[in-house]
């Protein structure tokens, strides 16, 4: 925690977690889609699911989906921003149990039938983790740059994105990978120092060819 | 504040050295940040006078206008600006304008309504509202890091109480104290905040909090005004602190911003719950 933390951040009322958290996760989310959005529907738990609408969890949610940040005053008026640029939201408010009080999922239409599923939690201040992302298991802050890729669980990925990132000289802060089951679907995320460019990510897409997706995230 | 008072600057400096020196960020640009902050500050407080409308609960609005616009009847006119300001930043978050959170939303009041009101008092310059706010968010930190600043955590004291804390702090050093004085101000503010709970009616950060936003202002300002006067708390600031961490933790989770007891749990305050709660599904 640092000195902005307890001052800062500068944001939409009324609540760090509420609604600041919330434009993240939707910020977040529309990182992750990496297109334009046409629509979402978007799921509340808990606390966000309770008392949501009165701390303008739903309209937070929208803007951070449409690249609004939390002190955007586009926040205010999202709902019906977005309905005016045509974007299809659905709201669903659900009684079970995310395992933490702060939890959005989010289903996120891009344009020619892209999609994803994105679940994020808010952690308090302001501050976010996405924890799935299409059903696999994540944690991604979006407090660094990231990298992630979905692949083939088989042995060498590891190797190579880490020998293009070392060309490109991009130095690993952290890494982690997960995976669904073994030899299956696995997900790698990678923090770097340093965002990743595009012809980076192209590198790392094609360098393997059980690598199916790159997503980059440029720290926010 | 050891290192204050060894180099005889202001906590403020050394709080925007240590940030500098973990960031890895240069002085100046972290000086910057926290000098960005002032205009949404004051934007802040003028933009909840100005604005006589109610949020969307209906629960809060307008009574930082009423306030300010009042004669005073009791109160001194800085300590009755200051409970006006507190309230005008605390209507304008719950209103969805623009804020900063200090140490939090729902307590963004305190410093804002504190440092601006001493500031006008004392003539400050845009430099000592920027070095006050340093030292606010430098003794916030030390808070954070020995107990919390979460109302689910720690209860309302560990938001409102921090800010009366760190508002106490900037204050000290608008006035030009010693950080003997700004040690006692803070243990005095933080003394009479212990065990306050969080209770919100309907878990929105309005009912009690817009209201309490003005009086932790006021109650930062006797903190202030005893410490100048040169009365000194008998239990050290460090360990006030650590009791506002065991009393937090000692705390049962139905009043730390579950809304499960407390004003959230009267007859009026869930009716007000089942209401909106009625309109919050209505899409």
């Amino acid at each position: 925690m640092g000195i902005f933390d307890i001052i800062g951040p500068i944001m939409i009322g009324p609540s760090s977690s509420h609604t600041a958290g919330a434009a993240r996760i939707g910020q977040l989310a529309r990182l992750i889609l990496n297109d334009e959005l046409t629509a979402a529907d978007i799921t509340l738990y808990g606390s966000f699911a309770k008392t949501g609408r009165g701390h303008g969890t739903d309209k937070a949610l929208v803007a951070g989906l449409m690249g609004y940040g939390p002190d955007s005053i586009v926040i205010r008026n999202a709902i019906e921003t977005a309905r005016k640029n045509g974007i299809k939201i659905h709201f669903f408010f659900s009684e079970e149990d995310a395992g933490h009080p702060n939890t959005a999922k989010i289903l996120a239409y891009g344009t020619n039938d892209r999609k994803v599923e994105v679940v994020g939690r808010s952690l308090g201040g302001g501050r976010v983790m996405i924890t799935s992302i299409n059903g696999y298991a994540v944690a991604i802050t979006g407090e660094e740059n990231t990298l992630l890729t979905h692949h083939k669980d088989v042995p060498g990925i590891v190797a190579s994105v880490s020998r293009v990132l070392a060309d490109e000289y991009v130095n690993i802060s952290n890494m982690r990978v997960f995976r669904k089951n073994k030899g299956v679907d696995a997900v790698m995320i990678i923090h770097t120092d340093d965002p990743i460019t595009e012809a980076c990510k192209q590198k790392i897409l094609a360098c393997n060819p059980n690598i199916v997706n790159v997503m980059t995230l440029k720290k926010v | 504040m050891d290192l204050a008072d060894a180099e005889k600057v202001s906590p403020g400096i050394i709080a925007c050295r240590l940030e500098a020196e973990t960031s890895g960020r240069a002085y100046q640009d972290v000086w910057k940040q926290m000098d960005e902050t002032i205009p949404v500050f004051m934007k802040s407080i003028r933009r909840g006078l100005g604005d006589h409308s109610k949020s969307r609960s209906g629960l809060v609005g307008g009574d930082a206008r009423k306030l300010y616009d009042k004669e005073p009847l009791l109160l001194g006119p800085l300590a009755k600006r200051a409970a006006a300001y507190a309230v005008a930043t605390a209507e304008a978050n719950a209103k969805m304008m623009c804020i900063v959170a200090c140490p939090t939303a729902g307590s963004c009041g305190i410093v804002p309504a504190v440092v601006a009101a001493v500031g006008e008092h004392v003539g400050a310059k845009r430099y000592d509202y920027t070095r006050a706010l340093f030292t606010a968010a430098g003794i916030g930190h030390v808070v954070a890091e020995n107990a919390s600043i979460a109302g689910a955590v720690g209860g309302c004291q560990a938001e409102c109480g921090t800010a009366a804390g760190m508002a106490a702090a900037a204050a000290i050093d608008l006035l030009g104290g010693t950080t003997e004085q700004m040690k006692n101000a803070i243990a005095l503010a933080l003394k009479n905040i212990l065990g306050l709970t969080c209770d919100p009616v309907a878990g929105l950060v309005e009912v009690p909090c817009v209201k309490r936003n003005g009086f932790e202002a006021v109650h930062t300002l006797v903190a202030v005004e005893m410490a100048m006067a040169g009365i000194k708390t008998q239990i050290p600031v460090d360990e006030v602190v650590a009791a506002m961490d065991q009393i937090g933790k000692l705390m049962p989770v139905s009043l730390r911003e579950t809304s499960l007891a407390g004003l959230a749990a009267t007859e009026t305050g869930k009716r007000i719950a089942d209401k909106l709660s009625r309109e919050n599904k209505d899409y």
